[in-house]
């Protein structure tokens, strides 16, 4: 086998050196009725030739994103990532390290958390980060659960801009916390009254921006409100990459932001992994879940960097600790902060505007064929109407069979709301072609019988 | 060493690289971007950026250069040999990254109707398939994107199927030797956490177990091999007794490795089991992360595995999303725990890996990874100190006796094993020993490589009793950067570039 070196003359001279006849002897605490001296009765190894084979046959099966006109969003996005990135990423002593432990044999991925966690601070306006969480989702589940600490109090109120899966992992996250999670409508129309829902027992407020339903809003007025009843504003994002053309959360007055890296560096992989950014205030340090990388001196008076503020964690802390996590996405984190290197603030800048200048591309031609669109404000997600009693879902079905991947229809993630059966959410970012946007356009257009 | 000055600052092959926030400079693109169309921002809602983003710009080359320079800095298993005990730090292969990287596997969105995502289905079905068999348990939650969060996934699990008897039992029973994220994910569950000793064998006190047993505990978390690495020979015993309570026997899977291919723990009495795909199935770690965590249930935990998993019908394979669906296919989920449907970028490189295996390589590769264990255990008894008696699984667990009166501490001898090049096993943990030095050698490692680091294991040790002490001190010497002041780090946190 290609990953085992031993021959059997090691085998049998290490047994020796043991003092042990035969394998066996050594797992002899295990209980003879559980125990399977030969292999299970399961399919045996493979070359590589075969099980590549295998594995192409079974990949071939899926329609990739590059292969079709694409439009889907919805908290992952397919954004082009530059060559160097993966390329980077394998190398070995980055890829096959473990979580920094032992600093002086771990200084390259130490620095590049602490430079990670200043991209993230910088890019979302905030003064401090983590060095990552598991995806979104979970990461806004861990500020809800912050929040309720740092307030203590117990009531969380989510926007109904909220991406559902943001909003259903903190609903089971906090299940046995004692809080109380108050989740709003969905609002493709971004008119919702969240600033009613404040009260003087609230932890915190959680609005996604942009929305889930791609709409922006100004986040100052909430945070005013937020802080006014002794609440926190915390804000999710789905894309960083509009922080290039968008006011960051910080800049508006947001107690901690969370959010998906993935749109930088990272592929969409079938929607994992993923990497959960997590940034706050200074005064809220301590607080924090997750690992922090910090810089501190060597002993002979050199700058270096250690992981830090442990005594959060599961590690020093147990049942008392901030957090459960221990294995987050350094790797990911990697792929994101080599990726906003080559980018850059004016690349970012750039990059951001291209979606959008896409997305309002995108819209134009939409309503060129009498499409509703619903979205007062977006950066590059909007959501559109296909019209009273379309059913979207089955209009993105025929778009497929088409080999169009067309967006995602509201129903699939609010299957309750019958309102929202003709309600399309559609992203466009720097990869989508003219052409690409006119096949949707013009097959949209006809399935939903225009 | 350190008084060797050169004026650049660098030192042979060992390069100096400052902060990205150092070398950057605006005007510079490693990305050739067109210039967008020109565009009014009122549909920006009142939020265009006031001010730009400032952050700094490397070209291609200079990031190539940065990143390569970093890399440099750390130590991998690609590097050399990594004994860290329980992180089970074995090789990757690279078939398992080629793989991961076939466009009808990374260039797919998680919301694709499932018509066109039908081979992604396949390869989560296939995964669950091969950990159903090789743990003989009924069903399998996905979703867990790591240890720790399978843990927490298992016993959401266990609280609901609780619930959904009636019953409010409100403690969880951790031996003291677990890792520190079982006791915090059962906190995160609502649970009392309760420690459970261990005896002179290292393994769990049945007498003490009985007798922290109730009506009002959920369950017992157990590591099984456990922390010191040994295989807990009353675990079918230990099964009857919680079951008997009325708990259920949740088993933490972090060193399945030891067992795998070998041992059913459906067999012994297990309800559920996180199986950390980085480990056992040779994923990589990354520098921390992305691991996955799937968790195989048992038949009455079964329904209550939490959202989304994946089912057949007659139109191939399709995702369930939501309760009211789950509840007409007979499941109760306790809810959505990730975003998108879990750690798919892992599941098709632990796929290929298990493909490669097979139920012979797997079998073989447990039994070469408690070999090799065995073999640093008798190896290294005569001159470090044993904490137990073998036969060990796959790690050997020493504590600090060996260096009484020597003047050097388990960190010393941590640390000089970094200058004869081999990356320290773990320090200081399980707790139960005093001065822990637990060792995992995996079975990817040579019987040269174990020699070579069994001789250098000897020469230290050999060296601390010679009083020595004052050069372990002083270790480690080759490296980028020496010992580090942790201690300022944490005093006065500098956690970003300003």
């Amino acid at each position: 086998m290609r990953y085992l070196p031993h021959t059997e003359a090691d085998r049998r001279a290490m047994l020796g050196a043991v003092g042990v006849g035969h394998i066996d002897d050594l797992f002899r605490d295990v209980p003879a009725a559980s125990y399977a001296a030969r292999p299970l009765d399961l399919p045996p190894g493979r070359g590589e030739m075969a099980v590549e084979r295998d594995l192409r046959r079974m990949a071939a099966r899926s329609l990739p994103a590059g292969d079709a006109p694409f439009f889907i969003g919805a908290g992952l996005y397919r954004h082009h990532i530059p060559a160097a990135v993966d390329q980077l990423l394998l190398r070995g002593e980055f890829l096959t390290a473990y979580t920094p432990y032992q600093p002086e044999v771990s200084q390259g991925t130490l620095q590049m958390l602490f430079e990670f966690q200043t991209q993230v601070a910088l890019i979302t306006g905030m003064e401090v980060a983590n060095a990552s969480m598991y995806d979104g989702a979970t990461a806004c589940a861990e500020a809800a659960a912050m929040a309720c600490r740092v307030t203590r109090r117990g009531r969380v109120i989510l926007s109904g801009n909220l991406h559902p899966h943001y909003a259903q992992v903190t609903e089971t996250a906090l299940k046995h916390s004692g809080a109380t999670i108050e989740a709003l409508a969905p609002d493709p129309m971004g008119i919702e009254d969240a600033l009613g829902r404040l009260m003087s027992d609230t932890a915190c407020l959680i609005v996604q921006y942009p929305g889930f339903f791609g709409g922006l809003r100004d986040l100052k007025p909430l945070a005013d409100a937020c802080h006014e009843v002794g609440a926190l504003l915390v804000v999710a994002l789905a894309d960083p990459v509009g922080l290039g053309l968008i006011e960051p959360p910080g800049a508006m007055g947001a107690d901690i932001v969370v959010g998906e890296g993935q749109s930088l560096g990272i592929g969409l992989s079938y929607g994992g992994p993923g990497l959960g950014l997590f940034a706050t205030r200074d005064k809220f340090v301590r607080q924090m879940p997750g690992r922090l990388a910090g810089q501190t001196v060597d002993v002979d008076g050199r700058t270096g960097y250690v992981l830090t503020l442990s005594t959060r964690e599961q590690h020093i802390r147990r049942e008392k600790a901030t957090s459960n996590i221990c294995t987050n996405s350094g790797l990911c984190a990697l792929a994101f902060s080599i990726h906003l290197a080559l980018l850059g603030g004016d690349g970012l800048a750039r990059l951001a505007a291209l979606n959008h200048a896409a997305a309002l591309a995108l819209e134009a031609r939409l309503r060129a064929k009498g499409i509703r669109v619903l979205s007062p404000s977006y950066v590059n997600e909007f959501a559109v109407h296909l019209g009273d009693g379309a059913d979207a879902a089955a209009i993105i079905d025929r778009l497929a069979a088409r080999g169009i991947l067309g967006g995602v229809p509201a129903s699939r993630f609010y299957p309750d709301y019958p309102e929202l059966r003709p309600v399309l959410i559609l992203a466009a970012t720097e990869t989508n072609t003219e052409e690409d946007m006119d096949a949707l356009a013009g097959a949209l257009a006809e399935e939903a019988g225009r | 060493m350190s008084e060797i000055v050169t004026l650049s600052g660098h030192r042979g092959l060992a390069l100096e690289e400052p902060l990205l926030f150092e070398v950057g400079e605006p005007g510079r693109t490693g990305v050739d971007l067109p210039e967008p169309p020109p565009f009014d921002r009122d549909r920006l809602g009142g939020c265009a950026r006031r001010a730009p983003v400032g952050l700094p710009c490397l070209s291609e080359p200079q990031a190539v250069r940065h990143y390569t320079r970093l890399s440099q800095k750390n130590y991998g298993i690609d590097s050399g040999f990594y004994p860290l005990g329980s992180c089970t730090m074995k090789h990757n292969p690279r078939l398992s990254e080629k793989m991961a990287r076939l466009p009808g596997f990374a260039d797919i969105h998680p919301l694709q109707p499932p018509q066109t995502a039908q081979g992604a289905l396949a390869a989560i079905e296939a995964l669950a398939d091969w950990l159903k068999g090789l743990t003989g348990m009924p069903a399998v939650a996905m979703s867990p994107a790591a240890g720790a969060h399978g843990e927490w996934c298992g016993l959401m699990a266990i609280r609901a199927c609780l619930e959904d008897r009636g019953q409010a039992r409100r403690r969880v029973l951790v031996p003291d030797s677990a890792h520190g994220t079982n006791p915090a994910s059962a906190a995160m569950c609502g649970y009392g956490v309760e420690s459970i000793p261990a005896n002179a064998d290292g393994r769990v006190d049945l007498d003490r177990l009985k007798a922290a047993l109730g009506s009002d505990v959920a369950c017992l978390m157990l590591t099984n091999p456990n922390t010191c690495g040994l295989f807990e020979r009353d675990i079918v015993e230990i099964a009857r007794l919680v079951h008997e309570a009325g708990a259920f026997f949740y088993c933490d899977g972090a060193n399945f490795n030891a067992i795998v291919g070998r041992v059913r723990i459906a067999d012994l009495g297990i309800d559920a089991m996180h199986i950390n795909l980085h480990k056992t199935f040779s994923t990589p770690h990354g520098g921390g992360g992305p691991g996955a965590g799937p968790t195989v249930l048992s038949a009455e935990l079964a329904p209550y595995a939490p959202l989304p998993f994946v089912v057949r019908d007659e139109t191939g394979l399709r995702l369930v999303e939501h309760a009211a669906e789950a509840a007409r296919l007979g499941a109760k989920p306790f809810g959505r725990i990730k975003g998108f449907h879990g750690q798919f970028g892992v599941f098709v490189r632990a796929l290929a890996y298990i493909m490669s295996m097979g139920s012979d390589g797997l079998h073989q590769a447990s039994a070469d990874a408690v070999l090799n264990a065995n073999y640093l255990l008798a190896r290294l008894s005569a001159d470090l100190s044993a904490s137990f008696p073998g036969p060990c699984m796959h790690e050997c667990l020493f504590d600090d006796r060996f260096l009484k009166d020597t003047g050097v501490t388990t960190l010393d001898f941590a640390k000089a094993l970094i200058d004869e090049g081999f990356h320290p096993m773990t320090m200081y943990f399980p707790l139960v020993v005093h001065g822990a030095l637990l060792m995992e050698p995996t079975e990817t490692e040579s019987r040269e490589t174990l020699d070579q680091f069994i001789a250098v294991i000897q020469g230290l040790a050999a060296k601390a009793r010679a009083g020595q002490a004052e050069d372990f001190r002083q270790a480690p010497r080759f490296t980028p950067r020496r010992r580090l002041d942790e201690t300022l780090a944490a005093r006065n946190p500098v956690l970003r570039w300003r």
